[in-house]
């Protein structure tokens, strides 16, 4: 029997001693807890946010599109002229001010229902984090002679550039404002220094040159989750459909 | 720490486990719906625009 008894006080004394509030084990539980909550940070801004936050803007942007078909629809005041909008000479799209939106993007190489709201400025805080697509405010309008060029996050924010890298020769990029639909073409991407500017000019890398093309430059980060470079995506003016037509062809992959 | 917090749970373990997964299902919602975003703007981002 004393040996029973033993056993068990034995037994409730390790009990006890495991029971112990430490200072290191409770420095132990912390350690493990920040890593945890890191870990969880990170799958919250890299994945979850980005898919919760993509498809905010997705159905943003495709109800901001409607808006601009409907807003046409009943604004007929400015008669519409008899001679048929020119597809190789456009009207120069609406732009708006900072953190104003005014068009909508649409890649369709980057989804069925991929859609970006455009707005002016390229500042973070106020365009690009809670809107998506930025115009740099001193280029020039969708269909103007000249460069239409946007930044936007290649990662977090809803990533609305995260599959630039993926553009293939020929790809549709386009720009729906309060005029139609400017269908640009994917030509080329290149890689460039954070301080290259000249990316923005009429003519890309070109200074005091005379534009004579229709051009849209996409700016965002390279390599992805890094800022030591950016990527450039061009694309050339194919044509434009005003907003009273039917939407485009080039909204469908392959179009 | 969490031991201790184990054991001042009520109930037979499973009533206890229940708790628990509560409790993280809340903590991790309030992370997500008001922590996250706010330490979101202190993180950097890379930059996407060039400029001079």
């Amino acid at each position: 029997m004393a040996t029973t008894g033993d056993r068990r006080s034995a037994r409730r004394e390790r009990a006890a001693k495991r029971r112990r509030i430490t200072v290191l084990g409770v420095f132990g539980e912390l350690s493990i807890t920040a890593g945890v909550l890191i870990f969880l940070f990170l799958f919250w801004q890299l994945w979850f946010n980005d898919l919760v936050v993509r498809a905010e803007q997705n159905t943003a942007a495709e109800d901001f599109a409607q808006s601009l078909i409907e807003a046409a629809g009943e604004d007929q005041s400015p008669a519409p002229s008899e001679e048929p909008a020119d597809p190789a000479a456009p009207p120069a799209g609406t732009t708006a001010g900072d953190a104003e939106e005014f068009g909508v993007l649409t890649i369709p190489r980057f989804g069925d229902d991929y859609h970006a709201k455009i707005a002016g400025g390229v500042t973070r805080p106020r365009t690009l984090n809670p809107i998506g697509i930025g115009h740099y405010l001193t280029t020039q309008a969708p269909g103007e002679v000249g460069n239409f060029a946007v930044a936007g996050h290649r990662t977090t924010y809803g990533k609305p550039l995260n599959q630039i890298a993926n553009l293939r020769v020929g790809d549709a990029i386009v720009v729906q404002t309060a005029e139609g639909w400017y269908t640009y073409r994917f030509r080329t991407l290149e890689y460039v220094t954070p301080s290259a500017s000249d990316v923005l000019n009429p003519v890309p890398q070109a200074d005091g040159v005379e534009a004579t093309d229709r051009l849209i430059t996409l700016t965002s980060c390279s390599p992805m989750y890094s800022a030591a470079e950016r990527i450039i995506a061009y694309g050339v003016f194919e044509s434009f459909t005003p907003i009273t037509d039917a939407p485009p062809a080039s909204l469908e992959l392959g179009g | 720490m969490y031991g201790a917090l184990w054991r001042a749970l009520p109930g037979p373990v499973w009533v206890r486990l229940i708790i628990v997964l509560v409790l993280v299902a809340a903590v991790i919602y309030a992370l997500f719906t008001w922590v996250f975003p706010l330490v979101q703007e202190l993180v950097p981002v890379p930059d996407v625009t060039v400029e001079e």
